[in-house]
């Protein structure tokens, strides 16, 4: 019998969503980091060369994907492990929705920044 | 498929000395999950200087970011963090593979093989994310 460690009820919906945006980041997030520590070095980025990518359509409609589906994977994985240690009832609810409200803080301020790299005005 | 076998509670890292491999695997994958969803949180947060400078100044965003580039302690939190992301990578995989009933019986071996990659991976990158910084 093999073994099996993982926070993750087996084949539920959570587990399936954790592996199906994995597999996406492997790629994405490896491209990241080729890009931005060896094609382009971290310590010459300058605003003009992130809007010269963020101007490309694929290259934005990447990041923002990138952006959700890590914000996801992140906040989904820290909520089933604390649901994985035991956590369950009032505390459960209230942690799902601090969560819930993390990420969608995060994807949303994701996005402005996403959009403030094309150039464009997001200050209200 | 998936058996329960009893290995005690894992949770109690007191045992941590009788660890086997594959609790190695999922205490450390937990450990690099959480700093990489919290690193994504000031990544955003640093990049938001985007912000002010699409309208302003561009030297808002470039000064912070290339500033925080030229402190020696980013460098080495950056490497850190780049160990931490290539061991949830190719553990990540690794996990992948053994969901889907694929070398099973080498579990060990592929997790041995995954940190031995991740340590190769990060000493061959070490001189492009410190360059220049000392
Ligand atoms: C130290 C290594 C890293 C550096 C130097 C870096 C640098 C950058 C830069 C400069 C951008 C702006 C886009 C561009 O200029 O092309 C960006 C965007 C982004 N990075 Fe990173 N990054 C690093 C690691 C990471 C990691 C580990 C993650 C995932 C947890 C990540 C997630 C993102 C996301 C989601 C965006 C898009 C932001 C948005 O759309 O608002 N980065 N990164
Ligand atoms: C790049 C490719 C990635 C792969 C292949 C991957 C794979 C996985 C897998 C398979 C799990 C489930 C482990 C289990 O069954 O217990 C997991 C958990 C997790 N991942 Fe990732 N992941 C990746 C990137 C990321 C990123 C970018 C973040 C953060 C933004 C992240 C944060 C987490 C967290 C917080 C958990 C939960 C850890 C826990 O159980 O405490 N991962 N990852």
């Amino acid at each position: 019998m093999a073994e099996r460690y993982s926070s993750f009820e087996p084949k539920g919906t959570r587990w399936f969503l954790q592996r199906l945006t994995a597999g996406f980041l492997v790629v994405v997030l490896a491209f990241h980091f080729m890009l931005l520590h060896f094609v382009h070095h971290a310590y010459e980025i300058t605003f003009m060369g992130t809007q010269a990518r963020m101007t490309q359509v694929g290259y934005f409609a990447t990041m923002v994907l990138f952006l959700v589906t890590a914000t996801f994977h992140g906040v989904n994985g820290v909520y089933n492990a604390l649901v994985n240690q035991g956590l369950s009832g009032t505390r459960k609810t209230a942690v799902k929705y601090v969560l819930v409200g993390a990420g969608l803080l995060l994807a949303l301020q994701g996005t402005r920044v996403a959009l403030a790299m094309t150039g464009m005005d997001v200050t209200f | 498929m998936s058996q329960s076998y009893d290995r005690g509670l894992i949770e109690d890292f007191g045992r941590w000395q009788e660890f086997s491999a594959g609790m190695w695997a999922w205490v450390l994958h937990k450990f690099t999950g959480w700093v990489l969803i919290g690193y994504l949180f000031t990544h955003i947060a640093v990049l938001s200087t985007a912000i002010p400078a699409a309208t302003g100044d561009p030297a808002i965003y470039t000064g912070t970011l290339q500033s925080l580039e030229e402190l020696a302690l980013v460098r080495v939190l950056e490497v850190g963090l780049l160990s931490v992301a290539v061991f949830h990578i190719l553990n990540g995989v690794r996990l992948l593979f053994v969901d889907l009933g694929v070398g099973l019986n080498a579990q060990d071996k592929s997790f041995y093989a995954s940190l031995v990659l991740t340590g190769a991976i990060v000493v061959a990158s070490v001189p492009t994310f410190i360059s220049g910084a000392f």
